[in-house]
Parts: C-alpha cells; sequence; structure tokens
C-alpha cells in the first residue's frame, strides 16, 4: 500500500451567486490543495453559472458551535425580547 | 440523532451516490459514438452532471460521519448496492434516448418526493439534483422524437429501445409495498415520503401519454387506463428478474463494478501526485 491510498483532505464549499447576497455554503469535496479544491468547486458547483465568487476552506479548519451547548451557549439572545421590533407598542395607525 | 436512523440514511445516501456514479457508465459508452458534435457536448454535459450529483451525496453522506473512503471500498469491493438499472447494456443510440427519457424521468419521480425528506443535507442535494435532471429527461425525450419521427429502421431503434428499457425503469421503485423490508421504518422516520407502488404509479400515469405522442407502445399487454382508480392498470413486473439483477447478476454487472476499480486505479497516480505537490508547496511556503 504506497501513497495511493493516502486521503485527500475534506474542504468546504462557499458560493456568492450573482444576485448578490452571501456566500452560502453548498457542499464540500476533497482536493489535495487549494488551487486543485478551486477546481473541482467550479466544476461540481458552478456549472451552470451559480455563482461569481468560490471560498473553499479546508473542513479541518472550521471551529462549530456544538449542537449539545446550544441551550446554554445561545441563552444570552433569549431575555431580551427588546431587541425585536414587535416588543414595542406603537398605535397601529401610525407608520413607524 | 438515533443511531439507526444515522445507519439507513448513510446506507440511503451512499447507495444513491453509487448509482450516480456507476450511471455514468451506460451513457459514458456512447460519448464516442454520438450521431452529432451537439448530441455529444450534450451527452458529456449530462455524464458530468451524474458525476456531480455523485459528489453532491457523497457529501451529504459524509455528514453524517461516513468517509469517502469506506463508501468508495464498499462501491468497489462490491458490497455496497447501486441502482440495478445500470446494469443493463445501451446496445443502440437509441438507448441513449430511452435512458434520458425513462430512466432519469423515473428518477426525478423518486427524487421529487425526497426533497421533502427528514434530513437537511439529503434534501437539499435533491433540490439540487432535480433542477439539473429535467434537462436529463428532455435532452432523452428529443432523441426519442427524433428517431420516432425518423426513417422506419430508426423508429425501430426507437421502439427496441423502449422495449427492453420499460421494465427494469418500473423495478427502479423497488419492490411492491408489502415486500419491502426497509420501507415502512424509513416512512415513519419521514426519510421517505412516498411509497414505492405510490411512486411507481405516478411515473406510469405521465409516462404513457409521452410514449402516445411518440406513436411507441409500451410493451405491455395489460396496460389500460382504468377509469375508476383514475390511474393506468399495468401487469406485473418479473420479480425473478429484479432479484437476479440485484443480487448481482445483471448482464452487465461485472462489466460496471471492473469499470469502476480500473478507473480508481488508473487515477491513483494522480492522486499521489497532487498530494506531492501539495505537500512540497505546503514546506516552501512555511520555509
Amino acid at each position: 500500500m504506497g501513497k495511493t491510498n493516502q486521503h485527500l483532505p475534506l474542504w468546504e464549499v462557499f458560493i456568492r451567486s450573482k444576485r448578490g447576497l452571501d456566500h452560502k455554503h453548498v457542499g464540500s469535496l476533497h482536493a489535495a490543495d487549494a488551487e486543485q479544491a478551486m477546481q473541482y468547486a467550479r466544476d461540481t458547483y458552478t456549472r451552470r453559472s451559480e455563482g461569481c465568487s468560490i471560498w473553499i476552506v479546508r473542513s479541518a479548519d472550521i471551529h462549530a458551535s456544538q449542537a449539545e451547548d446550544s441551550a446554554s451557549f445561545f441563552d444570552p439572545a433569549d431575555d431580551k425580547v427588546y431587541r425585536h421590533p414587535t416588543f414595542y407598542d406603537i398605535p397601529e395607525d401610525l407608520k413607524i | 440523532m438515533p443511531d439507526d436512523y444515522r445507519r439507513t440514511l448513510i446506507r440511503q445516501i451512499s447507495q444513491h451516490a453509487h448509482s450516480e456514479v456507476v450511471g455514468q457508465l451506460p451513457e459514458g459508452n456512447w460519448i464516442t459514438r454520438a450521431p452529432t458534435l451537439r448530441r455529444k457536448a450534450i451527452l458529456l454535459a449530462k455524464v458530468q452532471d451524474e458525476a456531480g450529483h455523485g459528489l453532491y451525496l457523497y457529501s451529504a453522506a459524509e455528514t453524517l460521519g461516513a468517509s469517502r473512503e469506506e463508501m468508495l471500498d464498499q462501491l468497489l469491493s462490491g458490497k455496497a448496492k447501486y441502482a440495478s438499472i445500470f446494469n443493463y447494456a445501451t446496445l443502440s443510440w437509441a438507448d441513449v434516448g430511452a435512458i434520458g427519457w425513462l430512466v432519469d424521468g423515473a428518477a426525478i419521480v423518486n427524487q421529487i418526493s425526497l426533497c421533502r425528506t427528514s434530513y437537511g443535507p439529503y434534501a437539499r442535494a435533491m433540490v439540487r439534483i432535480c433542477k439539473e435532471e429535467s434537462f436529463h429527461q428532455r435532452q432523452g425525450y428529443e432523441i426519442m422524437m427524433t428517431l420516432a419521427r425518423g426513417s422506419k429502421e430508426q423508429r425501430a431503434m426507437a421502439q427496441d429501445a423502449l422495449n427492453r428499457w420499460w421494465w427494469p425503469t418500473l423495478m427502479m421503485f423497488g419492490p411492491h409495498d408489502a415486500e419491502s423490508y426497509h420501507s415502512q421504518q424509513s416512512m415513519h422516520w419521514k426519510i421517505k415520503r412516498q411509497s414505492n407502488d405510490e411512486l411507481r404509479q405516478k411515473f406510469v400515469n405521465q409516462t404513457v401519454p409521452q410514449a402516445d405522442f411518440l406513436g411507441l407502445a409500451i410493451p405491455d399487454p395489460e396496460l389500460e387506463w382504468n377509469e375508476e382508480r383514475g390511474h393506468y392498470h399495468f401487469g406485473e413486473i418479473d420479480w425473478e428478474e429484479f432479484s437476479r439483477v440485484i443480487a448481482g447478476k445483471g448482464p452487465m454487472s461485472r462489466d460496471r463494478l471492473e469499470a469502476r476499480r480500473r478507473a480508481h486505479e488508473e487515477g491513483g497516480w494522480v492522486r499521489e501526485a497532487a498530494l506531492a505537490y501539495a505537500e512540497k508547496q505546503g514546506t516552501r511556503a512555511a520555509a
């Protein structure tokens, strides 16, 4: 078993569509390096002009929040209802 | 996430991915012999799409913790299953038309239903695939239309392709609901949203008028509109053939796996060189 069985690392692909808005995660792929990942991303995810910009990042470099901690992690936002416009009582016939 | 749910999804998504990848082979067989440059460019784009669909799906399965190497090993060792329709041979150019029309048509019926599957990454891959698949079916039907309006020989080719692909296409929806081992659990988990028989009926209903328009005869003497049910009645599938092909004894089963193995082995040096190059660039950048 030579190097042939070495694994190509995993990359995450983000694409910004022509209509603007943010780069959006579209999936992942395996490639040896960033240059190859970029070409594979183009061939795999933009065969029909789906984007005008691609970001790729090694999956190993992504730090994710933990699903099991999410209750406490996102807890600080829960008691701040005044951050939402609907918190405020304004007469309905006023346009605000 | 419950282990069984995860395992079931990994099995289904990876089988689906393998089907896309192996599905390149029957049509790839005709790329060099496409009748015109236009047809050749279209077929190349379609086969490239199938590769892309395989990649979307592998990527979805990887989010569940399955590794790409593991899935590939299972395909190449013959342990994993893939859609048995691809174990039939493509004998004439008309088969490329029939595959696009019927096989991709059946795949769309199945995949539209899966756009609402309960696992997000799988559902999103299905949405993307369905968008692209519609071109596949239309280019196939266009080939059939051209042949059906052509010479006597061309019409005969089209009819022969329909004769050979009709029943294997109906088999794509799997066993009857009552016989389907995984169906009930998958429906319960909302992985599967409509039953095999429901989807098969839907496909028959939408395909019969398309065959009529071509002036081709569907090879089923029992096929008949049932006013009361509001569906076409159709004959029984040869379930023995179904089991035989599923068990890896289809006409092209051995060739398909050999072609995949050869492609994987022959691509080995490319992966090796790409990694060595990446390593070297990395070392230089660090220095």
